[in-house]
């Protein structure tokens, strides 16, 4: 789970790593009351879950109050895009008001879960500012990793190491040592999966602070971590994977018009690589997992079908777990109650399949019968012909 | 003989009072495993459909000289259940156990260290079974079939898929293991094309990848300098979009790595035959022992 930057930063004060001031203003002239007291300047900044929003146009410097508040209005329901909101953008909703800080430095740090050496490993490089990517493609050797062993925790050493590779040295240099320490702790305690601050700034003044904060939790965590949750911003998911969450279903949209309705992640995505080999484009992923009911079934053709753009669906179930039987009647189930209009081919194998295709047999509705995985792609490929 | 599971087997099942842990327990006894009984905390002493309950690991080793445990605890207690059986001295712990956290797995990967004795599989996946032997794990045993092909994947149902495949075609298992599809997991695809490399009723390996991480491409550099038998490979996700996690907790390509396509390159750069479809893991297996027989 991802939250936003004006949360993030909420957090990194929690655990003392130093951030600039900042509020999230309710309205234009709140923007204009916390420029004033921030001394009459501010950077006003949109409120989205993807980077690249200064390029975007979603991070301004207002001069004044006065242009705080009229940037603050053009900001707050704007359509931001960025390279990584696609071209559909996100629709800004919380617009963050900060406070200016005397630039002398721009460098980067994150710490993440690296699954080489599985341990949390710290990232740290001069070239802040950019993105990290770019300068790991071009000049790895300027990104400094440090590996940490989960029994010790952040060594003095290591965070000193870290401080050195940024250059730091003097005031700026003890700063930055507590600060990534108290990062540290940040990232453990809360279970996150990414923590990055790029900037991370040195000021004119000496201090060390967190310009920007990208934190990414662990899914898997939040359970142990209801304020965390509290953060979850349901404006930055796509409807559909909200509604399918509901029914414990993972979903993701695509642009295709193929859906597919399939049990087990790894299939999944396999039943979408062989929709693409066959020559056509799945609409969706979908994993209905291996204890699902049949109203969880029910529940995930009337999200497939909820997209318009589906043609046609294909349903590849290989039951271990999961029951043949169980999927047959969730189809048949919905078959009833949302009514099918497009082509639906079925391949069930595995567990109590022969009572699983009878019952499809059975129920009169034109369900075209996949005999095995390639049969199945090829006929819900030529459907949509 | 196969590899990790098989006729020696003597399995514990932690959480077998649990709704799946039961299930699964009746399950593996039914395949022909040899279930002595489970784990509970609080319910020792006590019977559970014929399988006796112990209130820890170690009694129950104490007890039955059990050697292999399937953990069935949620996420909330799993990695602790991998670290008690560490400590009993189990030699294969399968962790069946979907969604734990992360860092809990990193710690457990470190104390791993400190048993070179014992051996993790998973967490998130399927088990291990040896055809006619044995199985530890949620596959369903009757698809598969005895023989010479060793299966390892981090997906359960590509797996299925994988040795329906084989079975149709006449081409029997050697043993299937599936590594789960968690980022920190126990043992990698190189573990087990290195027990597969050494097996000697093992004869060509299925390998069975998906986006994320660099565990493929090290697999392909291993398997480039050491592997002995024939490879035939698939990776899920080829069509997956970035950035976007695809079930799996480790499936996700992020900053532009762990794609598809660089994974499938370093994989024919090893001489692995992979396949685009994945209904046509089998079929290219059956070629690759054909062009070497």
């Amino acid at each position: 789970m991802n939250i936003h930057e004006y949360q993030a930063k909420e957090l990194l004060r929690q655990y003392k790593v130093a951030t600039p001031d900042g509020r999230v203003a309710v309205d234009a002239e709140n923007a204009r009351q916390i420029t004033k007291e921030f001394g009459g300047q501010s950077v006003v900044k949109a409120q989205i879950h993807a980077g690249g929003r200064g390029k975007g146009g979603g991070v301004k410097f207002a001069k004044n109050p006065d242009e705080a508040a009229e940037l603050f209005k053009k900001m707050l329901g704007m359509t931001l895009v960025t390279h990584q909101t696609g071209a559909e953008g996100r629709k800004v909703h919380t617009v963050f008001i900060s406070n200016p800080v005397d630039i002398e430095k721009e460098l980067y740090l994150a710490f993440l879960v690296d699954r080489g050496s599985s341990r949390i490993t710290l990232m740290a490089s001069t070239e802040g500012g950019v993105e990290i990517e770019e300068v790991a493609e071009k000049t790895p050797e300027k990104i400094v990793k440090v590996v940490i062993d989960p029994a010790i925790g952040l060594s003095g050493f290591q965070a000193r190491q870290a401080a050195f590779a940024l250059g730091l040295s003097g005031d700026a240099f003890k700063k930055a040592v507590t600060f990534l320490q108290n990062l540290y702790r940040l990232f453990v305690e809360k279970d996150c999966a990414m923590v990055e601050i790029n900037p991370l700034v040195i000021t004119k003044q000496g201090d060390v602070v967190a310009l920007d904060a990208k934190i990414g939790f662990d899914d898997n965590a939040l359970f142990r971590h209801p304020d965390v949750l509290a953060y979850r911003d349901l404006n930055e998911e796509a409807p559909e994977e909200v509604e399918a969450s509901k029914f414990n279903l993972n979903f993701i949209k695509l642009d295709g018009n193929i859906g597919c309705m399939v049990n087990g992640a790894g299939l999944a995505m396999g039943t979408m690589d062989i929709i693409k080999y066959h020559g056509g484009s799945p609409a969706n992923f979908l994993d209905v997992g291996g204890g699902a009911t049949e109203e969880a079934v029910k529940n995930a053709f009337r999200i497939i079908l909820g997209d318009k753009e589906v043609k046609a669906v294909l349903v590849n179930i290989f039951g271990g777990i999961m029951r043949c039987d169980i999927v047959a009647n969730g189809i048949v189930k919905a078959a009833k109650e949302i009514g099918i209009t497009v082509p639906v081919v079925v391949r069930l194998e595995g567990t109590n399949v022969e009572e699983g295709k009878k019952i499809l047999a059975e129920s009169g509705y034109n369900l075209i019968v996949g005999n095995d995985l390639k049969d199945a792609a090829e006929k819900v490929v030529a459907s949509v012909k | 003989m196969a590899v990790l599971v098989g006729n020696h087997t003597k399995l514990l099942v932690q959480g077998i009072t649990g709704r799946e842990g039961l299930f699964h327990a009746k399950g593996c006894k039914d395949y022909g495993t040899t279930v002595v009984g489970g784990v509970t905390p609080g319910k020792g002493g006590t019977e559970i459909d014929g399988f006796k309950v112990w209130n820890t690991v170690k009694d129950c080793v104490a007890a039955t000289g059990a050697n292999a445990s399937m953990i069935f605890v949620p996420p909330v207690g799993a990695a602790d259940a991998i670290l008690e059986a560490l400590e009993a001295g189990i030699e294969l712990i399968v962790c069946i156990t979907e969604g734990i956290p992360v860092l809990d797995m990193v710690k457990v990967k470190r104390v791993l260290k400190d048993y070179p004795k014992s051996r993790l599989i998973g967490p998130n996946c399927p088990g291990v079974i040896t055809p006619g032997q044995a199985k530890i794990g949620i596959m369903p045993g009757r698809i598969h079939k005895a023989g010479n092909v060793g299966v390892v994947s981090r997906s359960g149902t590509l797996t299925y898929e994988a040795v329906g495949q084989l079975t149709a075609l006449g081409i029997g298992q050697s043993t299937c293991i599936g590594i789960g599809g968690d980022p920190v997991n126990g043992t990698s695809h190189i573990d087990a094309l290195e027990l597969f490399n050494n097996d000697p009723d093992t004869h060509a390996v299925i390998m069975i990848g998906e986006i994320g991480g660099s565990a493929e491409e090290e697999a392909a550099a291993w398997v480039k300098a050491n592997m002995k038998k024939p490879v035939v490979a698939f990776i899920a996700g080829q069509t997956a979009p970035p950035g976007r996690r695809m079930g799996h907790a480790g499936a996700i390509i992020s900053g532009g790595k762990g794609t598809a396509s660089e994974k499938m390159k370093a994989l024919e750069a090893a001489g692995i035959t992979v396949v685009k479809s994945p209904a046509d893991m089998g079929k290219a297996l059956a070629e690759r022992l054909a062009a070497k027989a």
